[in-house]
């Protein structure tokens, strides 16, 4: 299955030319872009491996891009996505995020209910290969 | 504007008998207002031959310490500070026999972190009041000092995103539809389909309480059935409003500890169940990680005219104090009343940091937040696919855009209306972030990807000539060029 998350993920995955477009988005608003990997997308697991800081004071996209490239590089089967920090006071936090590469194979989610009190149910959500 | 009537003092104005509101002390042409003030501007339509100056001190009379005649138990008190003063009066551009009234209020006048307090001095009695024939509060201005006696949001903007993990697009949501009669069994279907097919939120809808046809419980159930399953199919957080709407605060309560059990991260309510029980449920959401819903249910009988009630920008800045995390703030091109610039203002209302004075917004004072968090506006009401650029344009990210018939009733099915609707918003930021002129270029982009997405071809078959172009009733005043004096 093909996990929604991030900002553009229902359309066509993006080509360099539209992944560094948005980095120049970011880089316009001033943003810290970080690159950031998991092999374990599910939606509760906040904190995908950092590849490096956000990289402050960062002027030219090309600068995101050859690290990028160096993370496809080391990690060519999971995902990674790019995640802008504001450090505007009121915001202090991300102000975009999509993915830019995806593993051959998406896991899936498998629903285990488990029936408590009343017709309550618990639900937990595991990955599945 | 000047009076002739100067303020009466010391024996003189204590003589049992009745005096002007003007002589009592309620109007001060030369007044500054204190860093402590809260300000009301209100607009009003004296009866014919009423002194304007006159109706504006009676404002400020009705509205704080005055009755209609004169009481010597005035002079136990420091009764100078408690009275309103009306300090400023202009006649409304374009709009003969209505005038703007400046109120200053000192801040002793009010309990801390009380909206029903407050409401009940500045829109008490006074709208009521016989020599106006009608009185509209326009805006209010809140010094921090009172601003900081609120706890404001108990999520706000960013900690919603952050849930969530949504980022730099708006979020998309529907209002189940149709909005009453459905099983509980079958509105969990409209669920489910909507949130699979993309949408962040499915949303329930203002009277959608516990009816015969399906019983809270059975919602709740069911609608988190369908929220999961959807997280399952999509890897994304899903989420619905309950509305937890009820008679009373306990039932309310009751029905919000449910959703929290059931592991729902947003719960709603009706702007109808008023002001002392929306800060309770904001309490309660901060005890317990929920977010708060705020369906503006009622406001359309007081907010639109433009002559009498209270303008939504007033609301909307009651509810920010007041702590909701979402609130109904308008469309501008959907089916429901609402001028795009008016619309603005009440959007930036809810997510400055600061607001500006902004006339054409009808935005009538600088306003300083405190840093209490930011909510949601939310933009629901006749709204499709077709107009994504509009909305994207007038609104910006920080905004939910619900498509309620624009997903239910898409002809392909729920799943692919709500499909047409996220692929709609992810090109339309796409190209934005990219530097077009989304203004000029939107049908275009849009069509360039239906071409690739039949869902949206659909929707923009269906739905790419629908508009609503009436003339809004609640428009700025000073639409071509700021002319009140400051």
């Amino acid at each position: 299955m093909r996990i929604t998350q991030g900002c553009f993920s229902f359309l066509p995955d993006l080509d360099e030319e539209q992944i560094k477009a948005q980095v120049e988005y970011c880089l316009r608003n001033d943003w810290a872009i970080g690159v950031e990997f998991t092999d374990d997308p599910h939606p509760r697991n906040t904190y995908w491996e950092m590849w490096g800081h956000p990289m402050f004071d960062l002027k030219d996209a090309a600068g995101v891009m050859m690290e990028l490239n160096a993370c496809r590089k080391a990690h060519p089967d999971v995902y990674i996505k790019l995640i802008a920090f504001d450090s505007t006071r009121g915001f202090e936090t991300v102000r975009t995020s999509f993915i830019v590469q995806r593993p051959k194979v998406e896991p899936h989610f498998a629903m285990t209910r488990t029936e408590v009190r009343g017709r309550t149910v618990n639900i937990t959500l595991t990955e599945r290969a | 504007m000047e009076t002739k009537v100067k303020e009466i003092k010391g024996k003189e104005r204590y003589k049992s008998g009745v005096l002007k509101y003007a002589q009592m002390g309620y109007w001060n042409g030369e007044y500054e207002p204190k860093a402590t003030d809260i300000i009301a501007l209100f607009r009003i339509t004296p009866q014919e031959g009423v002194d304007p100056i006159e109706a504006a001190a009676a404002v400020a009379g009705e509205s704080s310490t005055a009755t209609w005649t004169v009481v010597w138990t005035d002079r136990l008190t420091a009764c100078d500070s408690y009275r309103a003063k009306a300090y400023r009066v202009d006649p409304v551009p374009g709009n003969p026999g209505q005038y703007f009234v400046y109120v200053a209020y000192d801040y002793i006048l009010f309990e801390e972190g009380s909206i029903a307090n407050l409401t009940a001095s500045i829109i008490g009695n006074v709208f009521s009041f016989k020599p106006l024939k009608a009185a509209r509060l326009e805006d209010m201005y809140f010094p921090p000092a009172y601003v900081k006696t609120f706890k404001g949001p108990p999520t706000g903007i960013v900690v919603e995103r952050e849930r969530l993990d949504k980022f730099g697009r708006p979020l998309l949501g529907a209002t189940t539809k149709p909005k009453l009669g459905l099983s509980g069994k079958n509105y969990g279907r409209v669920v489910y389909e909507g949130l699979k097919g993309g949408l962040d939120f499915m949303k329930d809808d203002e009277n959608i309480n516990s009816q015969p046809f399906m019983h809270w419980r059975d919602r709740f159930l069911y609608c988190m059935e369908a929220v999961n399953k959807a997280t399952a199919a999509t890897g994304e957080i899903k989420g619905h409003y309950l509305n937890i709407t009820a008679g009373t605060m306990e039932e309310m309560y009751r029905r919000a500890e449910f959703a929290k059990q059931l592991g729902s991260v947003i719960v709603m309510i009706d702007l109808v169940i008023g002001y002392t029980a929306i800060q309770s449920m904001a309490e309660w959401c901060r005890q317990n990680d929920m977010m708060l819903h705020l369906h503006r249910a009622g406001h359309g009988t007081y907010t639109r005219q433009k002559n009498h009630g209270v303008s939504f920008r007033v609301i909307a800045k009651w509810m920010r104090l007041a702590g909701v995390d979402h609130i109904h703030a308008g469309t501008a091109v959907g089916k429901l009343e609402g001028d795009p610039m008016t619309v603005q203002g009440y959007y930036n209302v809810c997510r400055d940091a600061t607001t500006k004075l902004d006339l054409q917004r009808g935005v009538y004072f600088d306003q300083d937040w405190c840093d209490i968090r930011k909510v949601m506006p939310v933009a629901s009401g006749g709204i499709h696919a077709g107009q994504m650029h509009q909305l994207l344009s007038l609104f910006g990210d920080d905004v939910v855009l619900q498509f309620g018939g624009g997903t239910i009733g898409h002809p392909m099915g729920i799943q692919a209306g709500a499909t047409a609707n996220r692929v709609a918003l992810e090109a339309m930021v796409l190209a934005r972030n990219e530097g077009r002129d989304i203004d000029a270029e939107g049908p275009e982009i849009l069509r360039a990807a239906a071409k690739w997405c039949k869902p949206l071809e659909a929707a923009l078959d269906t739905w790419g000539n629908i508009s609503f172009n009436y003339t809004s009733t609640d428009t700025s005043d000073f639409v071509p060029t700021p002319v009140a004096a400051q």
